[in-house]
């Protein structure tokens, strides 16, 4: 499982140009995050890495890095 | 272990009935900005639904639905042996709603009547119960009534619900006849209990003079604590994880592979989630009904609002191969592998 690999999933979940998202970056920021998003996310994480984040865990994530680390941890 | 196999039991006939009110989902108010609301239509699938006049029950679409299959089909009333009501919204606590609709139907004195309660899951729980009950010597014809009306109990100021649920009354009718292997796999996870919620109104929380308060909850949400509650992620992750599994196993167990069921009927509870499972298990989309998205996620009920609603051509002809997939509240879930053959589809009531 690479970083680059799941950032650019995460620019065609948040329907972003290729590049224009950083692990750095809190993923909630991006004007594009609401519920449809939320649900395309899960959905991805699924079905690429058969991982389900409970919302105690996904409330902790803050940046993609975050959430890139607890995937890793989950899957 | 719940799966369960019956052999000469099937459905026959299946009706419903639907309030004629429709509500439209591009026109939400307030709610969601009307820059979103597009996406959110496209997205879960669900353009309008119905809901019922104050005062209308599930009972009153499910007595509608019934007296139209009974008809249609020149069922001879005093042949039902018994009635199974399925609902989360029964007419009065005591007595139960079964009883009410054997005498407004006229059905004889010999039916024997109960209610079952499960939300999303209900109907393929329902069917295995009529099953279990039309395979005893004793029992030839049990009517099956599945009706909801979350109208009434989704808060119209909750974003989260407001755009999803919509009305309706159905009727099933199980009896013994010529018919293959029915399986049922039923599935239960109690720990899940706070996704999907109403917590008042019941023995462990009645209703008291601020229950009844709509208040502001997560999110800019508004509801009172008889509105129900739903953690779309809980329940997201609840069923992508669950029912793809359920299906694989239910295939594999009747010996059967997506090439040998004709219809894949999921519960409707948003497009998305289909889309996904239809992705996921590599179903050709043709051989999966939608009804959402004219009458929306109608909990228990969606599964025969969907065969009376779109299925009536596709069952004209004998023998469907069909696997039904419900899943919700409780958490529950539970999938059905089972024939329709020559089973009579009523034209849809509305009211």
């Amino acid at each position: 499982m690479s970083l680059d690999n799941f950032i650019t999933q995460l620019e065609e979940v948040f329907e972003r140009d290729n590049g224009s998202m950083h692990a750095h970056e809190p993923f909630r920021d991006y004007d594009e995050w609401d519920s449809i998003t939320l649900l395309t996310l899960i959905a991805m994480l699924e079905d690429e890495y058969s991982v389900t984040i409970p919302r105690a865990k996904f409330e902790a994530m803050v940046t993609i890095q975050d959430m890139f680390d607890t995937v890793k941890k989950l899957k | 272990m719940a799966i369960i196999k019956y052999k000469g039991v099937g459905i026959t006939g299946v009706a419903a009935c639907v309030p004629k009110n429709i509500s439209r989902n591009d026109n939400l108010g307030d709610l969601i900005p009307p820059e979103e609301v597009q996406k959110v239509i496209n997205n879960i699938g669900i353009v309008e639904k119905r809901f019922v006049d104050e005062g209308t029950t599930p009972s009153d679409l499910c007595f509608e639905a019934a007296n139209r299959l009974l008809d249609d089909m020149a069922i001879d009333r005093s042949s039902i042996d018994m009635v199974l009501f399925m609902s989360q919204s029964p007419d009065h606590k005591i007595p139960a709603t079964a009883p009410l609709l054997q005498t407004r139907l006229g059905l004889p004195k010999t039916t024997a009547c109960m209610d079952l309660s499960l939300a999303c899951s209900g109907y393929v729980y329902s069917l295995s119960t009529a099953f279990a009950f039309a395979s005893q010597e004793g029992i030839n014809r049990v009517l099956v009534l599945d009706g909801e009306t979350f109208s009434r109990i989704v808060s119209p100021k909750d974003k989260v619900n407001a755009p999803l649920y919509g009305d309706a009354g159905t009727a099933t009718l199980v009896e013994k006849g010529d018919f293959g292997t029915a399986q049922f796999t039923l599935y239960t996870d109690g720990s899940g209990q706070d996704a999907i919620k109403i917590t008042a109104g019941g023995a462990r929380c009645p209703a008291t003079p601020q229950s009844v308060v709509s208040q502001e909850r997560e999110e800019g949400n508004f509801r009172t604590d008889h509105e129900v509650y739903m953690d779309g992620m809980e329940v997201f992750n609840f069923t992508l994880r669950v029912v793809p599994t359920s299906v694989k196993e239910a295939l594999s167990l009747s010996e059967n592979t997506n090439d040998t069921i004709d219809h894949f009927i999921f519960h409707q509870a948003n497009k998305f989630m289909i889309d996904f499972f239809v992705k996921k298990l590599k179903i050709n989309p043709e051989k999966v009904p939608i009804s959402l998205d004219t009458f929306g996620n109608v909990s228990s009920a969606t599964i025969p609002l969907t065969i009376a609603s779109r299925m009536k051509e596709a069952l004209l002809s004998q023998n469907k191969k069909i696997l039904m997939s419900g899943f919700g509240a409780g958490l529950s879930w539970a999938t059905a592998v089972l024939d329709l053959n020559n089973c009579h589809v009523s034209d849809l009531v509305e009211i």
